[in-house]
């Protein structure tokens, strides 16, 4: 079909969308108040334990490279992997001559 | 329609997330240009970071690290943003495989552009 | 006219940044950055040099067999400082018990392997950039 219309189109289910998401919003739990559902006793844990047990003064580095090391360790290694794919995709198409 | 409207201005972090996510979807939809359309893709993982750190935020709280003197403030939680390091390194991943790819389309067919590559068909010029 | 003025603000401004990566790297433990954030730094520096002085000079500066070394012993360098527990009999990549001592919190070589780590990881996120951005401006043969 024509641009226009396919633009009309996309721009009338973005704005429905739009709405039902504000909609959703609304029901969330307040910005900022030291009572939500995300603040439970996981994040007190860490925060009143974190000198004592890893000994250092930041608190997110403690929780990344030493409560939870195992994902950094694969995280290092997704890395890797990226790096390896990017290298044969693009040396794979040197040798061919450039179309057209 | 009041209190609507009163809610979404206390939310207000989640309200911009939500706006910068679907300008990162608009892009995506209906532009025709490839790098473009990952461009798009960037910003879209830039608003999911956006909601996702500000979720743990606490008014009057202070940042998460100790020094010799304040081990009684109130401080912010220290998860979401562990959390999304991971997911920062993701994007990146993701967005330079895409490039790599995008080369690969350039010296195949000679244009970057979708419309025209999907007019072409089988005419492609590689040995 | 405009190459003139790039070069001699480049040649004073970027050493500045790579300094400032690495300290970013070494005191991920006691202010904020950590790893990740200043390994990106110390790349971005070697990128631009690379960008504004032309991309036969900075291939001298970083010839393909240190970029090959970094990436790779990076990437072996926490597997092995995580099999330290191992030996001792703790589960794998134990910090406190494996009986590593701690320092005092606020020193530069505190926190047991957790710098240890963490300078590996900003060494191979570095070593990433540049890897990234030499393998995309090949010319084709």
């Amino acid at each position: 079909m024509k641009l226009r219309v396919r633009n009309l189109i996309i721009l009338v289910f973005v704005s429905v969308t739009i709405y039902g998401m504000l909609l959703m919003i609304a029901e969330l739990p307040p910005y900022g108040m030291p009572d939500n559902p995300v603040h439970n006793e996981v994040s007190v844990r860490y925060i009143n334990e974190a000198l004592e047990e890893t000994g250092v003064l930041n608190m997110v580095t403690s929780i990344v490279l030493d409560y939870r090391a195992y994902d950094t360790m694969f995280e290092t290694i997704v890395l890797f992997t990226a790096v390896l794919a990017v290298v044969i995709t693009v040396r794979a198409s040197n040798g061919k001559e450039k179309g057209k | 329609m009041r209190e609507l409207i009163d809610k979404l201005i206390v939310n207000y972090p989640y309200v911009a997330a939500l706006i910068i996510f679907v300008i990162g979807a608009m892009t995506v939809l209906t532009r025709s240009n490839v790098f473009k359309k990952l461009l798009g893709i960037n910003i879209m993982e830039s608003a999911i970071f956006i909601m996702f750190v500000a979720s743990g935020n606490i008014r009057g709280g202070s940042a998460p690290i100790l020094n010799g003197n304040n081990s009684e403030a109130l401080f912010i939680n220290p998860l979401p943003s562990a959390l999304m390091l991971t997911g920062i390194v993701v994007s990146v991943s993701v967005s330079a495989f895409a490039l790599a790819l995008i080369l690969r389309l350039y010296r195949s067919y000679g244009t970057t552009d979708l419309r025209r590559i999907a007019l072409m068909g089988n005419e492609v010029a590689d040995k | 006219m405009k190459d003139f003025i790039l070069k001699r603000i480049a040649s004073i401004v970027l050493p500045f940044i790579c300094i400032y990566g690495f300290y970013v790297i070494f005191h991920g433990h006691v202010s904020p950055g950590g790893s990740f954030a200043g390994g990106i730094i110390v790349g971005l520096s070697f990128i631009a040099f690379s960008t504004i002085y032309g991309i036969e000079k900075g291939r001298k500066k970083l010839p393909e067999k240190v970029l090959v070394y970094a990436e790779s012993y990076g990437t072996l360098w926490y597997g092995i400082l995580g099999l330290v527990g191992i030996v001792k009999g703790v589960p794998f990549l134990a910090n406190k018990l494996a009986g590593i001592d701690m320092g005092a919190p606020g020193a530069l070589n505190s926190g047991g392997l957790i710098s240890l780590i963490g300078i590996g990881v900003g060494i191979r996120v570095a070593s990433t950039m540049v890897t990234l951005f030499f393998t995309m401006m090949e010319e084709e043969k």
